[in-house]
């Protein structure tokens, strides 16, 4: 176990959660490779704290990350909601509103 | 020896359980490979020393994924565990964007050289962070306190059935409100 393995690894689950992210069309679905992204940010944040600089202020930034996660999972689940009421769709395709 | 093998098999368990969540054909069980996915970094997490992070990690998410398949029977209005599913769009142009990201993240991993390990990790490590949450990095917890409340408002506002834009109106100008139920002080 080394830092290039732990990032690689970490690599991997990013490319993951960014295929997901960007080729779902349910909106929960799309939350899901968002978080596969931010698991593979907690992993590499975890390999560069125990491996370049192990002082606490490394893992406060990974509690920061947690927190990022927690919140994208609470407002996605918000917004899903509310477009469910609003238009009885869950998929992205049919709230693109806001495209370019 | 134990902590290199326990290392590489909790990888394969992450990566393949992260791919299972988009390659299997129902939510429920997407959510149930994302939970494993989330265990098993979790657990490496534990294997670098960092017990509250890694712990934290694996309760949260064992969670959200819990209300993750509440929520799809709730929306999709279908068992989900039985129900075969496959909305992809683009699916060409995320598998490159994907692809190109796993090489460019793993060549710098790779191809740049690490500095060496500056210090040594505190004795007592889930203490430490403590402290230092409760000290020099007050601001941090400040700040996630804030933007935690933030989220809640926030989302109850969106999730919320009726807000007062429902009873008055876009310019908050409708008298009386409009109620479901006609009566109040006035009324």
């Amino acid at each position: 176990m080394t830092l290039q393995t732990v990032l690689l690894v970490a690599a991997a689950l990013f490319s993951v959660g960014l295929y997901g992210a960007l080729s779902q069309q349910v909106v929960v679905m799309v939350m899901m490779g968002l978080e596969l992204m931010l698991n593979g940010l907690i992993l590499a944040a975890a390999g560069f704290w125990w491996f370049l600089a192990p002082d606490p202020s490394g893992q406060v930034l990974l509690l920061v990350i947690i927190v990022a996660m927690t919140v994208e999972m609470a407002m996605g689940f918000a917004v899903a909601t509310h477009l469910h009421r609003v238009r009885r769709v869950d998929m992205t395709d049919m709230a693109a509103d806001l495209n370019g | 020896m134990i902590t290199h093998i326990s290392f590489w098999a909790l990888a394969v368990v992450a990566v393949l359980a992260g791919a299972a969540v988009f390659y299997v054909n129902s939510m429920a069980r997407a959510s149930y490979a994302l939970a494993v996915s989330f265990i098993a970094v979790g657990v490496q997490v534990l294997l670098l020393q960092q017990n509250y992070v890694g712990v934290v990690t694996i309760l949260m998410m064992v969670m959200e994924m819990a209300v993750m398949a509440v929520y799809m029977v709730m929306f999709m209005g279908m068992n989900p565990a039985l129900m075969p599913m496959s909305m992809v769009h683009d699916k060409r142009h995320a598998l490159a964007a994907a692809v190109g990201s796993f090489v460019l993240l793993a060549a710098g991993a790779v191809l740049i050289p690490w500095p060496a390990r500056r210090g040594r990790p505190p004795a007592g490590v889930t203490v430490a962070l403590g402290e230092e949450l409760m000290g020099p990095k007050m601001l941090v917890m400040g700040v996630v306190g804030a933007v935690m409340a933030a989220t809640i408002v926030a989302g109850v506002v969106l999730a919320a059935h009726r807000t007062r834009y429902d009873r008055f109106g876009d310019d908050l100008r409708r008298r009386p409100a409009k109620d479901p139920q006609p009566g109040g002080v006035g009324r």
